[in-house]
């Protein structure tokens, strides 16, 4: 378990978290969104002790990053922001780096190096010096040490940042996969990432919580939730028909897209059954015709409103 | 199993030598010696069998070889963001700092060891108190430590690794000339005379020349260890507070 108690990191005026509190057990996969600047960062880096903070305690398997930063530490599996990992090195002799400092050797060290390089699928390039690699390797390079010795807490900044689509989906794979019994930290700014690998999310802007939840519960926030999306095959005034409706909260056309329409409900109550009718009785000329989940990122941007700089 | 120390020591070794750095290095280091112990130094023309022109070149060989392999140490860390892998590592920054400056030193030890064959020409040419030339090997590779304790320090103040050869440059420049007659002479009569000698047992010179003479103090020996000590935690500190930057 992690517990995060009134964090907060100043550097000079500046307040980069702001009193933050909260807890993740294990089998969470937690997504850590925010926009640029908002302390995702500072806060994956506190976490791991890499900064200590200004004020506030974070307790990580029931040892303090503080006081205990070496029992701590040796739970915490990180990639940091960017995959930093030594240049000069080979992929091996890098990974073979990082297990003796977890503490393993011999015969243990070879065969923790060897599952991970097949875990990243870096097996390849085992042998290359990590600075000829390209960006997408490094990037798996930094998630192998991260999961060197099997982790309680692992921490990734970024991970999927600058991946191609298809290794994308492999890492949310193996996220999803080591996830089980651990617990995952992932900062993330693609949207998509958290409704695809975490089970819950916390949006922070200026150092703060503003929203904390399953990415279903943020969805439901959307305006969007429980929208239903019409595209039509001809002119026709939809506006005429729906203004009756009570549950109707207004029509919204699309720029993107001529004859696509977006119908709001009001207080995300479901309307779908309800439009479906009053399509059927008025002979609508649809050609498409579908309820919406909310988006994420309609929720992401009204709760960071104010917040970007 | 290799403490923490060990393992960071032989990741630095093995990256020097990974690198054209240590081979430029210590082909330099050679070079250099050979051109200002014969040449510069006049070594045959002296007719003495001892090693005290090649010694004597030391501190300024070193003011700027150095801080060159010194330059890299933390400020490419920083530079590259390894800094926030290394210290999240389940290692103490203690252990980060003593294992890099070790293997800097180590590199400066081989390339010391290598100029042996000055050693063997006299020994050939005459009878040299081999024990004098040991303890000025020995004072020499504590005087590099020095050097590279400052030059570990700095390279933790700045991301830019030119900038912390010429701060390292700097002070060590600082350091080695505090002891020569020079700048003791050019202080005016009405600074106390403890504050001079207080300066004075700040030189690296003052510390070299007695041991590379062959007067085997142990408290000039003492004097760059606790010198290494006190770089070697100022760094420490450094590295602390920035970086967060």
């Amino acid at each position: 378990m992690i517990e995060i108690k009134n964090l907060t990191k100043k550097f000079d005026q500046f307040t980069a978290v702001d009193n933050l509190s909260f807890t993740v057990r294990e089998g969470e996969v937690l997504g850590f969104l925010g926009p640029n600047g908002a302390g995702k960062s500072t806060t994956m880096k506190i976490i791991t002790g890499f900064l200590a903070p200004s004020t506030g305690s974070v307790i990580v398997g029931g040892h303090n990053i503080s006081r205990e930063a070496l029992q701590a530490k040796s739970l915490i599996g990180y990639l940091p922001e960017g995959a930093p990992s030594y240049g000069d090195m080979t992929t091996l002799e890098f990974l073979g780096f990082i297990a003796r400092v977890r503490g393993f050797s011999g015969a243990e060290l070879k065969r923790r190096v060897e599952h991970v390089l097949h875990e990243v699928d870096l097996s390849g390039v085992a042998g290359q010096t990590i600075e000829t690699l390209s960006k997408g390797f490094k990037r798996r390079v930094g998630l192998a040490q991260a999961i060197m010795h099997d982790p309680k807490v692992l921490i990734l900044d970024e991970p999927t940042d600058g991946l191609d689509p298809n290794q994308k989906h492999h890492v949310r794979a193996l996220i999803k996969n080591l996830a089980r019994d651990k617990i995952v930290i992932v900062s993330t700014h693609i949207l998509e990432e958290v409704t695809a690998v975490c089970t819950r999310a916390i949006i922070i802007s200026q150092g703060r919580i503003v929203a904390d939840g399953t990415p279903e519960e943020l969805e439901a926030r959307s305006h969007y939730h429980h929208a239903v999306s019409v595209k039509l095959t001809e002119d026709y005034d939809l506006k005429a028909d729906l203004s009756g409706l009570p549950e109707i909260a207004g029509i919204e056309s699309s720029a993107e897209e001529r004859l696509r329409y977006t119908i709001l409900a009001k207080q995300s109550q479901p309307i779908f059954s309800r439009v479906s009718q009053m399509a059927q009785e008025k002979h609508w000329p649809v050609a498409e015709f579908h309820v919406q989940r909310g988006q994420l990122e309609d929720v992401f941007r009204n709760v960071t409103a104010g917040g970007g700089r | 199993m290799m403490g923490s120390v060990g393992i960071i020591f032989k990741r630095e070794l093995f990256s020097y030598f990974a690198t054209p750095l240590a081979y430029i290095f210590i082909v330099i280091f050679l070079i250099s010696n050979g051109i200002f112990t014969f040449d510069v130094g006049g070594f045959y023309a002296r007719g003495q069998a001892d090693l005290l022109t090649f010694f004597s070149f030391h501190p300024w060989l070193y003011l700027f070889m150095v801080p060159a392999i010194a330059m890299t140490l933390w400020a490419d860390e920083r530079k590259t963001g390894t800094i926030e892998l290394l210290l999240t590592l389940p290692i103490r920054l203690a252990d980060a700092v003593i294992g890099k400056f070790l293997a800097a030193w180590v590199l400066t030890g081989i390339a010391l060891l290598l100029t042996f064959p000055i050693w063997m020409t006299v020994n050939y040419l005459g009878d040299p108190d081999n024990g004098v030339i040991l303890a000025a090997y020995i004072g020499s590779w504590f005087m590099a430590g020095g050097f590279l304790a400052i030059g570990s320090c700095m390279s933790a103040c700045t991301k830019n690794s030119v900038i912390a050869f010429i701060l390292t440059v700097a002070i060590c420049f600082l350091f080695v000339i505090m002891g020569s007659p020079i700048l003791l002479n050019s202080f005016p009569g009405w600074v106390p005379q403890v504050l001079v000698d207080a300066f004075s047992a700040m030189g690296f010179l003052t510390h070299f020349d007695s041991i590379s003479k062959g007067v085997l103090d142990i408290r000039d020996f003492l004097f760059f260890a606790v010198f290494i000590a006190a770089w070697l935690l100022a760094g420490a500190v450094v590295i602390e507070i920035k970086k967060a930057n």
